[in-house]
C-alpha cells in the first residue's frame, strides 16, 4: 500500500480540515482528507456564526461564494429570571457594501459540505463515510490511518477530528476531557418565514442577530444562544455536564422550558422544529489546550486541539479551526523536511496570533463559570431593572434604598465582591 | 404547526438515522451500572436515551445517538465508547 502515500492525510472535514485541505492542495500538495460522516457537515453542529476574516486567510473573498445565513447586524445579550427578561440591543450597522460583515450565521450542514467543496475543487482527494480507526505508528512516528480494513500512509496525518478527537488521545497527546472543561450544547432550528424573521428582530433581509442568553437555565451553569438564519433560527443552550450531574433534571427537559420560557417562546412561535441536534463544545479555553500540539508526523487542530474561546459575547470556535487549519497549511509549505512541521506549525499559530489571543482571555471562563452567573445575577438584573418600571399608585421607596434591597435578596455584599474581585484578577 | 414543547422521542423523530443494527458504538457495563449511585447518564445525555425500569436498572438504546461525547466523560465504566462505522448514526441537514 505505499504507493498509496499522500502528502497529507487529514482527519475530519469540518472547517479546520477543510481550510488546511483547500490551501495544501491548491500549492501542489497530494491531500487525502477523512470524513466520518456521508457528507462534510453531516455530524457537526454550531450555534452559531463564523466570524468573516477567518475565511479571508485561506482565500480572499472567499465568503462571498460561502454557504452562509445573514450578516450579524445586532448583537444581543439577554438575561431571564423565572417569568422576565432584559435584553441588550447593539446595532452594529448596516453599511454592508462598504465593509465586510464581521459574522454571519450559519448551519454546519451546508457550510462544511460547501468548505470541503472548495477544498476538492482545488484538488484535494475527499472520502466520506470512512470512520479511521486509528494511527499507524512506526519507529516513533505517525505513518498514516487506518481505516476499516485499509491502511493509508502520508508523510503528515492532522488530526481535525473535531472535541471528542480519538487521533489525539491515541497520539498520546490529549487527556480525556473532565466534566468542567467542556459544555454540551443542545439546538433545535425552527423554521420561519423569513419575513417573520425580519419582523421580530428588526433587521433586514440578510441580516440577522447574534443573542446570548443567561438564565433560564434552571440554575445549571451555562447559557443559551439564539442566532437568526435565512429562514430558520437555531435556538439552544450549552450546559456543563458537571453542574447537570449534581442535579436531578435532564438536559432535554432544562432545554425544553428554555425554549418556552415566555421572554423566548414569542421569537420563535408559528416555526416548526425541522431539527434536534447536541454536540459538545471546549468550554475551558488556553488552559485546556494540550501542552503539546504534535508530534512526528503528526499534528492537531480546531477543537481537536481545543481551540475556543468564549467571552460571553464573543464566542469563538469556527474561525480559530479555520485560521489553525491555515497554520498547519502553512508549516507543511515551509518545512524543508517533515520533522520541521510540528514547530513550524507553533510558530504559524504565534504569527497568525491564535495563541496569543487565547492566552489573552484564558481567565475567561472562571468568570463565565462563575455559580452566581447562571441564576443570581440574571434574577438579580431583572428585578433592579423591572423596579425602574413599576408604578402602582403607592408611595416608591427611595431608588438607593430599593436597589440595595433588591442587591441583598438576591446575594451578599461580601460574595458580590468576590465575584468582582475573581471577574478582576481573570481579565 | 406551531413549536411546542416536546419529548426526545418525537424530536429524534425528525433526525435522519442510520442504525447499525449489527454494532453497538456504545456499550455498557451493567454490573457497574447496578452498584454506581450517581448516575450521571441519566441527566446528561441531549437524547435521553439512558433511563431506568421499574427495577431501577439503567436501560440504554444507541439507536437515537446524537454523537456528542458527554457520556464517554462523565462515566468511566462504559465498556466501549466510539463513533459509529463510517456511514452510519446521524446526519444533520442543517447543523
Amino acid at each position: 500500500m505505499e504507493d498509496e502515500k499522500f502528502d497529507v492525510i487529514i482527519v475530519g472535514a469540518g472547517p479546520a480540515g477543510s481550510a488546511c485541505a483547500y490551501i495544501l492542495a491548491r500549492e501542489g500538495k497530494s491531500v487525502l482528507m477523512i470524513e466520518r460522516g456521508d457528507t462534510a457537515g453531516s455530524k457537526n453542529v454550531t450555534g452559531g456564526r463564523l466570524y468573516t476574516y477567518a475565511l479571508e486567510l485561506v482565500e480572499s473573498n472567499l465568503y462571498k461564494e460561502a454557504i452562509l445565513e445573514r450578516a450579524v447586524v445586532r448583537e444581543q445579550i439577554m438575561m431571564l429570571s423565572d417569568k422576565t427578561g432584559l435584553t441588550m440591543d447593539y446595532f452594529a450597522g448596516t453599511n454592508m457594501e462598504e465593509r465586510m460583515p464581521q459574522s454571519y450565521t450559519i448551519l454546519r450542514a451546508p457550510f462544511d459540505e460547501w468548505f470541503a467543496g472548495k477544498a476538492e475543487e482545488q484538488g484535494a482527494m475527499i472520502a466520506a463515510g470512512i470512520l479511521v480507526d486509528e494511527l499507524i505508528e512506526k519507529d516513533g512516528k505517525i505513518v498514516g490511518v487506518k481505516a476499516g480494513g485499509d491502511e493509508m500512509y502520508a508523510d503528515l496525518v492532522i488530526a481535525a477530528d473535531g472535541v471528542n478527537s480519538s487521533m489525539a488521545r491515541q497520539a498520546g497527546l490529549k487527556k480525556e476531557w473532565n466534566g468542567h472543561e467542556v459544555g454540551i450544547g443542545v439546538k433545535e432550528v425552527i423554521e420561519l418565514d423569513p419575513e417573520t424573521i425580519q419582523q421580530r428582530f428588526n433587521v433586514g433581509p440578510d441580516e440577522g442577530v447574534a443573542r446570548a442568553i443567561l438564565g433560564g437555565t434552571d440554575s445549571v451553569m451555562g447559557g443559551g444562544c439564539l442566532y437568526t438564519n435565512k429562514d430558520t433560527i437555531s435556538l439552544g443552550v450549552v450546559l456543563s455536564p458537571a453542574s447537570l450531574a449534581k442535579q436531578e433534571r435532564s438536559i432535554a427537559d432544562i432545554y425544553q422550558d428554555f425554549k418556552m420560557h415566555p421572554a423566548i417562546y414569542p421569537l420563535i412561535k408559528d416555526g416548526t422544529t425541522v431539527e434536534y441536534s447536541a454536540h459538545l463544545v471546549p468550554e475551558n479555553g488556553w488552559n485546556s489546550v494540550p501542552e503539546k500540539l504534535y508530534r512526528d508526523g503528526f499534528l492537531m487542530v480546531g477543537d481537536a486541539a481545543g481551540f475556543v474561546i468564549n467571552t460571553g459575547t464573543m464566542i469563538r470556535g469556527i474561525d480559530l479551526a479555520i485560521v489553525s487549519g491555515v497554520a498547519a497549511a502553512r508549516a507543511v509549505l515551509k518545512a524543508a523536511a517533515s520533522a520541521d512541521v510540528g514547530q513550524l506549525y507553533m510558530k504559524e499559530l504565534n504569527e497568525l496570533q491564535l495563541i496569543s489571543t487565547m492566552q489573552l482571555f484564558a481567565g475567561w471562563p472562571q468568570i463565565t463559570g462563575l455559580p452566581r452567573m447562571s441564576s443570581v445575577y440574571p434574577d438579580l438584573a431583572n428585578e433592579m431593572i423591572g423596579s425602574l418600571f413599576y408604578v402602582d399608585g403607592k408611595l416608591p421607596k427611595r431608588m438607593d434604598k430599593s436597589m440595595l434591597q433588591i442587591l441583598r435578596k438576591h446575594v451578599g455584599i461580601g460574595q458580590v465582591l468576590a465575584d468582582a474581585w475573581k471577574g478582576f484578577k481573570a481579565l | 404547526m406551531t413549536v411546542q414543547k416536546q419529548g426526545t422521542d418525537e424530536l429524534l423523530g425528525l433526525d435522519k438515522f442510520t442504525v447499525d443494527e449489527e454494532n453497538a458504538h456504545i456499550v455498557l457495563d451493567k454490573t457497574a451500572c447496578a452498584v454506581c449511585s450517581d448516575k450521571p447518564c441519566l441527566v446528561v445525555c441531549p437524547a435521553g436515551l439512558y433511563k431506568l425500569n421499574d427495577k431501577g436498572e439503567v436501560l440504554f438504546d444507541y439507536a437515537g445517538c446524537l454523537e456528542c461525547g458527554t457520556c464517554r466523560i462523565m462515566c468511566h465504566q462504559l465498556k466501549q465508547w466510539k463513533y459509529p462505522a463510517g456511514t452510519f448514526g446521524v446526519s444533520f441537514r442543517f447543523g
